[in-house]
């Protein structure tokens, strides 16, 4: 092996796409886990996408992972490797893979068909595994160890990560798995290579950590001070859940697992307003059901933090499928005047900070804050710096003055409309959290015309605050005085930089803009942006164009819009393509032909 | 022992004259003030209905939330802080209809937390529908052939569903229900007490008179409340007698006592933050 030895190789040339694809229940999603963490060990950038089956047993499940020596923005393109356990996996992604590429297979399971534009590796993995260790689900370990051998990935690391994974199960289990990753090393040994796929040692070498989405925003939620988490189990937020449940304990926290999300969100009001952090995490049904308590929040004027981890709807619609489909639920859902706080977290890292300026938001302005993440981020991991909390200052909720307890008022008019918030145990300091019209002291109103527009203009005036922060929190890429515009929310940051740069290299005068605050609307920050553009795209992974709609309101423009609704993530060629397009018809003076759809 | 004019809150009650909720309030402030708890360190939580204005007319910390919802408010306030008392009120529509799906799991998890319901069998704010507990074949307003429904017993649900203490009163008992609630206050654990409250302006069924006719109370004949099948069968006994008091009481650690993070004693929001330490556990992911 030439593990080390990087002279003269162009480590940014390094960027590979490999996919595995099985049965589920069977250890795919385990494998590609193992072989991302091996790839980020070894120094590699990585970038993961899965897709798996709503069905916890049977159904078909593939794990893929982008690994490069240069930073990366999206799950790729063109599949490199292929690693297919069953003749169901080749068929469905075969497809995918790029012309040249590699496909790993098990020969016990079936045979493809030949096809000369590809390089064939075929391994009986399951009669190895049955006959050399006596375990028939080591083939997932051979399989790891055919790759490790292959593509010359430093070998120690995946026993260190077996050693790891096992350890717990006893030493026959790490020994069996040791055997296994060492029979596949031998097998493919024996055949000679004939693809030049070389991955040997990647160019980082800082700490960086491996996280999902939902774990960097759960470790984020600590570092804000959260510690109180209520949730009910839902795809594909239950891990956030999970982790905490670990997690807390270790830092005086805990998680409550409650009957519903109803109650969920009820935890976080009592233990909010009784002085402490705490948040909840779901998915769209789940969020559904908190609307009214999100009507509870606002009125009472109480900081909360609820994270939304979007799924297809509607209804229960395609649970472990990703989709940007509840901005607007996020942002006018329930009933009356009610003024909320919307962010979008973008990716890996921003899930870290997103939600440490979530619990600021909240704690700042009483206000539930909603963190709108979806199930391509929350659940693919990526390698980040160590997270730094220092690089957020944490706020706190402001709290009455001795002058202000002596005549208190609990919603007391101020010029920044919020009011100072006094905490169960406080002498004097009594007042009741009123979910029905109340005026400044608190006390019911439910008769009081004026007074109720009073208090929503409070409750409204917190924005222009907010507005403040939103037009901060925006990211621009590309050409910052563009002819054609890319505006996008949430996880298609990275992908919609991407294409950017893509088609920047192309020649065209394209930038890209991403707010994090999507309610207040960065509107100074937009409008500015918006001003040079000749045409402006809007890339959502929705059917509709919930915020193409949203932008519309405020901005008499033509917005072009890029509506994915297969239940998957952009790819770059597919955003470049679409700049392309409008490109061309800019400049043939040609309008973007306008496909109508029912808003 | 405090007094109880201390715990008589700012706004005055907008109950009917003659409301069962008048004797609630008054046996509450009786019992806070016997226990001699600092207004400032009990939190009244309640939902929506007559009966969940009372936060607003005792002198304490209150939350008035949404309707079913005070039990969910109630368990974060006091597990985000469980130096204070707290009391989640509400009436049978609130608790046993909307909620009934909190209740049934706030039993389970025996927060230390006093659950009082003002049971008048009888949606009193929408003027007179049939709730939870109206009786087979009653006439409201949304049964005008009468309820067709068996009526929920709140005592037998709350003993299945594990409650540690399950008393129920009667306004008209101002005394003794002030002693039902200082007990349900005093115990450690969650704890549920039913009281009838006759709504003298729509049930015209379950009247003062009714009540008066009917209950006994279950200490006057030496009633075991540690008897868990005796507490069930009385929770069922409804018709020419029906029992009033403590039917079960029994010691289970609570929630608060079983989480690690409180094993400290110290409440949740009292606890300095450990921050400092994050970056030693990050090393997980390296």
């Amino acid at each position: 092996m030439s593990s080390n030895s990087n002279a003269n190789r162009d480590l940014s040339a390094v960027d590979y796409v490999f996919r595995v694809g099985g049965e589920g229940g069977e250890g795919v999603i385990s494998t590609g886990e193992m072989l991302t963490v091996a790839l980020a060990r070894a120094g590699f950038e990585i970038y993961t996408f899965r897709t798996y089956p709503a069905e916890i047993k049977g159904g078909h499940a593939n794990y893929q992972v982008r690994a490069s020596g240069k930073l990366l923005l999206s799950y790729g393109a063109a599949v490199d490797v292929l690693l297919a356990f069953n003749e169901e996996a080749y068929q469905k992604h075969i497809k995918d893979v790029r012309p040249g590429g590699v496909v790993i297979y098990d020969s016990d399971s079936f045979t493809p068909p030949v096809n000369n534009a590809l390089i064939y590796y075929a391994v009986p993995m399951t009669s190895l595994a049955t006959e050399k260790i006596g375990v028939k689900l080591t083939k997932n370990i051979i399989a790891l160890g055919i790759c490790a051998q292959l593509f010359d990935l430093p070998f120690e690391t995946f026993q260190d990560l077996l050693k790891e994974k096992f350890t717990r199960k006893g030493e026959t289990v790490v020994q069996k798995n040791l055997q296994a990753l060492q029979v596949g090393a031998d097998y493919i040994k024996q055949q000679p290579k004939r693809d030049p796929i070389r991955m040997g040692r990647g160019p980082r070498q800082a700490k960086e950590l491996v996280l999902s989405g939902n774990e960097s925003l759960a470790l984020g939620a600590i570092a804000a001070g959260c510690r109180i988490y209520a949730g009910y189990p839902i795809t594909p937020a239950t891990d956030i859940m999970e982790f905490l449940a670990r997690e807390l304990p270790k830092l005086g926290g805990y998680v409550v697992q409650t009957e519903d999300e109803i109650s969920a969100m009820g935890v976080v009001l009592g233990a909010s307003f009784a002085g402490k952090k705490a948040m909840t995490g779901t998915s769209g049904p789940g969020f559904s059901l908190m609307t009214e308590m999100m009507g509870l929040a606002v009125v009472a004027e109480l900081p909360a933090v609820v994270v939304n981890v979007q799924r297809v709807g509607p209804s229960t619609g395609m649970p472990t499928k990703t989709e940007q489909g509840d901005l607007y639920l996020a942002m006018y859902g329930g009933h009356g005047n009610c003024p909320r706080i919307v962010m979008a977290l973008t990716s890996v890292e921003d899930c870290f900070y997103g939600i440490m300026r979530a619990f600021n938001i909240a704690e700042q302005f009483q206000m539930p804050v909603v963190v709108l993440s979806d199930a391509s981020l929350g659940h693919r991991k990526a390698t980040v710096p160590v997270p730094d909390p220092s690089k957020v200052t944490v706020i706190e909720r402001r709290k009455p003055s001795a002058d202000q307890m002596a005549n208190y008022k609990r919603y007391q008019f101020t010029p920044d409309h919020v009011s100072p918030m006094s905490i169960p145990g406080m002498e004097g300091g009594g007042y009741v959290a009123e979910g029905l019209e109340h005026n400044e002291s608190g006390y019911p109103a439910a008769s009081n015309h004026e007074n109720h527009l009073r208090l929503t203009q409070k409750r409204y005036g917190k924005f222009v605050a907010v507005e403040a922060i939103s037009n901060d929190l925006v990211r621009l890429y590309g050409d910052p005085h563009p002819e054609i515009g890319v505006i996008g929310w949430g996880a298609t940051e990275g992908v919609i930089r991407e294409a950017v740069e893509l088609a920047q290299a192309k020649g065209y005068s394209v930038g890209a803009l991403h707010p994090k605050i999507l309610y207040p609307l960065p509107l100074a920050k937009l409008s500015e942006f918006i001003k040079g553009t000749k045409a402006v795209i809007i890339p959502e992974v929705n059917y509709t164009g919930q915020f193409a709609t949203s932008l519309r309101k405020r901005f008499a423009i033509d917005f072009v819009q890029l509506n994915k609704c297969i239940g998957l993530p952009f790819t770059p060629k597919e955003i470049l393509d679409k700049i392309e397009e409008v490109a061309t018809n800019v400049h043939a003076n040609r309008r973007a032909a306008v496909v109508p759809v029912h808003l | 022992m405090a007094q109880v004019k201390e715990y008589i809150g700012k706004v005055k009650p907008d109950w009917c004259a003659g409301c069962g909720d008048f004797g609630v309030l008054n046996a509450l402030q009786r019992a806070i003030a016997e226990l001699d708890i600092a207004p400032h360190n009990v939190q009244v939580v309640s939902g929506i209905g007559c009966s969940s204005n009372l936060p607003g007319f005792i002198n304490a910390y209150g939350f008035h939330g949404l309707h079913g919802r005070s039990l969910p408010v109630a368990s974060g306030a006091k597990l985000g802080n469980h130096d204070l008392t707290v009391i989640a009120t509400g009436g049978d529509g609130d608790g046993y209809g909307i909620g009934v799906g909190h209740f049934v799991h706030t039993c389970r998890r025996n927060i230390d937390m006093t659950y009082i319901v003002m049971d008048n069998q009888i949606y009193g704010l929408t003027t007179g529908q049939a709730s939870p507990t109206t009786e087979k074949d009653v006439r409201t307003k949304s049964t005008p052939e009468g309820t067709i429904e068996l009526a929920l017993s709140p005592i037998a649900l709350a003993l299945t569903c594990g409650a540690t203490y399950v008393a129920r009163g009667f306004s008209g008992e101002n005394l003794h229900l002030a002693q039902m609630m200082k007990g349900a206050i005093e115990h450690k654990g969650f704890a549920v007490v039913d009281v009838f409250s006759p709504c003298v302006t729509y049930n015209k069924h379950n009247t003062y008179p009714w009540f008066r006719e009917r209950v006994y109370k279950l200490e006057d004949e030496k009633h075991d409340t540690n008897d868990f099948r005796l507490a069930m069968e009385k929770s069922f006994e409804w018709g020419a007698r029906i029992p009033i008091g403590l039917f079960y009481k029994v010691d289970r650690p609570t929630y608060e006592d079983q989480e690690p993070a409180l094993r400290s004693g110290k409440a949740l929001s009292k606890q300095p933050l450990q921050r400092n330490d994050l970056a030693s556990f990050m090393e997980d992911f390296l």
